[in-house]
């Protein structure tokens, strides 16, 4: 039998805390398929091995901070057919993104003892600010299942599942009761994407908001009602700036309650 | 049968019912209290039901409330609808294993918690089904049952399943059925239907015989014909239920004025709040619509085709070359509320929606269909141009 030529696949780390990339490893049952499907060339959490490019598959982790980053991401894209931006950090910029409504250099006055050391960019930005990105998997940290199934689509040629709907859906697939309406807000559900299966509600936890924000949000909308519940502003804000703080609906609702 | 004289059975006579037909290998569901809620669950006797809770429910709000008393059926309906065991949210269509060369299709995955379309169904009976829900069942028997193309799975569960009815002597302040005239009183449909007295010195049920079947389950258990005051005493509770609806529908010339009001200032002030969650179509018990996904796994040995719950309030629903049919909120909004309450008409000869209130309650920002629906109806109608079917452009489903 004609041995196949396995696609190769490549994980590129940028400004991020590695829970991303941790999550192929975390494939366990399907980890073993996955190397007798793919070749995994270039994955240093796993391997010291690094074969040469170009690759078929890149899974890129992290955002652009530095200006470093900001280079490397090109070698990274002329290396890769296909690009896949994982979690948070690579497609809205993560949790360093709240940097972008401060003052970076008085962070890093305060933080390190020779300033000078430091060669940092104002922003983090998501990695689609810099490169033509093929395919982004939300969340922070992205879910396995829903990278094991775009792994799964590359590899017959199929479209992957990732819907954008809201979170609500999956709530309601699962039967999980609505907290917002049962025991009272905040729960980001309604205006973030699905592909967590709902892990936080299912915990009678409200949703953090870890997938982004969904198709169409309505962020305002959600923000008002529970305003008119006695919300604050400052919790508004806290609300919509975290993981994907500066993703553009998110960004501009925390914004609007910027006193 | 329905034409039997009601019966009356004694609080104890419900443990009896419940255990007679888990006898019978039926899965009994009914409420239960879950965490803050009232759900949809198996039981397995009376102290598994909400004995002596009733919810308190508004816009975007849902409480429980501990009672004095011990009523099994003082709350109303809840966050689940009894169309998850009959449509249910996930249903493994078929699955595909490529052996050899040859591909098997099955659609079986035993340990799996997705119900397969060709499983051999577990037989339910439904125990605490209210008026609007019964509706409800009756308008989903005509989408997946009726006509040319029918639904093997609901089919094969549905016509299994025991339906025992309990008249409602208490509305939520989000209750209509009044007003869409499906309720407080299930009027056909069930097997039995039982409306609870709770008295100073008193617990029982009168009974409503719907079936052979019902009436054979009472036999040995311990019932008497209901005397003339305590039928009267019934009715007048269900009759108490229904002034208590505070929301009403008006649903005289209700198609006419939707689709003379495509264009209505309304809409946009209802997109303003609407989320697009999705929420109210979920826990409509009549909303049918379902996306299909296809995955294969990694090996490229195994396919599987699962069908989904899905709601024209996600993009991808209307998703066809060059984009979302209907991307604008107002659009999604509007196509819901039209279909519900105006073409439905004209594809299935009933309105859409039963008045239980489910999707003004787990709405999170408490849209209110009855009050949107108003607000059309209040500027339209003064100008309404009578239509007849043929004039009706937009039949959608």
């Amino acid at each position: 039998m004609k041995k196949e030529k396995k696609p190769k696949l490549a994980v590129w780390k940028f400004s991020s805390c590695d829970g991303c990339q941790l999550s192929l490893l975390d494939c366990e049952d399907e980890l073993l398929t996955i190397a007798d499907r793919i070749e995994i060339a270039n994955f240093r959490e796993a391997s010291r091995q690094v074969l040469r490019g170009p690759y078929d598959i890149s899974l890129v982790e992290g955002s652009i901070t530095t200006p470093h980053d900001a280079e490397r991401i090109h070698q990274v894209r002329r290396a890769s057919k296909f690009l896949v931006t994982i979690g948070a950090c690579a497609t809205a910029g993560g949790i360093q993104a709240l940097r972008n409504f401060k003052d970076v250099k008085e962070f890093v006055s305060l933080v390190y003892a020779t300033p000078s050391y430091i060669e940092t960019l104002n922003k983090s930005t998501p990695i689609a600010d810099h490169v033509f990105v093929d395919f982004e998997l939300r969340g922070c940290p992205i879910s396995k299942t829903q990278l094991i199934d775009v792994l799964g689509a590359l590899l017959v040629g199929r479209k992957p599942t990732t819907p954008t709907y809201s979170v609500c859906v999956e709530c309601k697939q699962r039967g999980i009761v609505c907290g917002l309406v049962a025991f009272g807000p905040p729960c980001m559900g309604p205006v973030t994407q699905a592909g967590c299966n709902a892990l936080c509600p299912s915990y009678h936890r409200g949703c953090y908001g870890c997938f982004g924000p969904k198709e169409t949000p309505n962020t305002s909308a959600l923000a008002s009602y529970w305003r008119g519940l006695g919300m604050k502003n400052d919790e508004l804000l806290r609300l919509h700036r975290s993981y994907n703080a500066y993703a553009e609906p998110f960004r501009k609702e925390s914004e609007a309650h910027e006193k | 049968m329905s034409t039997t004289t009601p019966l009356r059975i004694e609080l104890s006579a419900i443990d009896g019912i419940i255990s007679s037909l888990r006898q019978q290998h039926y899965t009994v569901v009914g409420p239960t209290v879950r965490g803050a809620s009232i759900v949809l669950d198996e039981i397995s006797s009376t102290s598994d039901l909400p004995v002596g809770w009733m919810c308190e429910q508004a816009p975007a709000r849902y409480r429980l409330i501990k009672l004095p008393v011990d009523s099994l059926f003082a709350h109303t309906v809840g966050p689940h609808s009894w169309k998850q065991y009959l449509f249910p949210p996930i249903l493994r269509l078929f699955s595909a294993n490529r052996n050899d060369g040859e591909i098997r299709i099955g659609d079986g995955l035993p340990g799996s918690d997705v119900p397969g379309a060709g499983d051999a169904v577990r037989p339910y009976a439904f125990l605490g089904v209210r008026s609007c829900d019964l509706h409800a069942i009756l308008i989903q028997d005509k989408i997946f049952g009726g006509g040319p193309y029918q639904d093997a799975y609901y089919r094969r569960v549905r016509e299994q399943t025991w339906i025992i009815a309990v008249n409602c002597t208490l509305a939520s302040a989000t209750c209509f059925c009044a007003s869409t005239k499906t309720g407080p009183k299930a009027s056909s449909g069930y097997d039995l239907a039982l409306t609870e007295v709770i008295t100073e010195q008193d617990h029982y049920f009168i009974v409503e015989v719907g079936t052979e079947r019902g009436l054979k389950l009472l036999e040995g258990l311990n019932h008497r014909p209901a005397n003339e005051s305590e039928t009267a005493r019934a009715a007048e509770l269900v009759e108490g239920t229904a002034s208590q609806m505070a929301r009403s529908l008006e649903t005289e010339n209700i198609r006419e004025v939707l689709y003379q009001s495509a264009d209505h200032t309304r809409w946009e002030a209802v997109a303003k709040r609407c989320l697009t969650c999705a929420n109210c179509t979920m826990v409509c018990p009549t909303c049918f619509c379902a996306t299909v996904e296809d995955t294969v796994d990694l090996t490229g040995m195994r396919a599987e085709r699962l069908r989904k719950w899905d709601s024209c309030f996600n993009m991808d629903f209307s998703y066809i070359h060059g984009g979302s049919v209907r991307s604008s909120v107002k659009a999604r909004y509007r196509h819901w509320l039209t279909h519900k309450l105006a073409s439905w008409i004209d594809q299935f000869g009933t309105l859409g929606c039963v008045g239980c209130g489910r999707c003004i309650t787990w709405c999170p920002v408490g849209i209110d269909i009855t009050e949107e629906y108003r607000a059309i109806r209040d500027t339209t109608l003064t100008n309404l141009v009578p239509s007849s079917t043929e004039e009706v452009e937009n039949g959608n489903a």
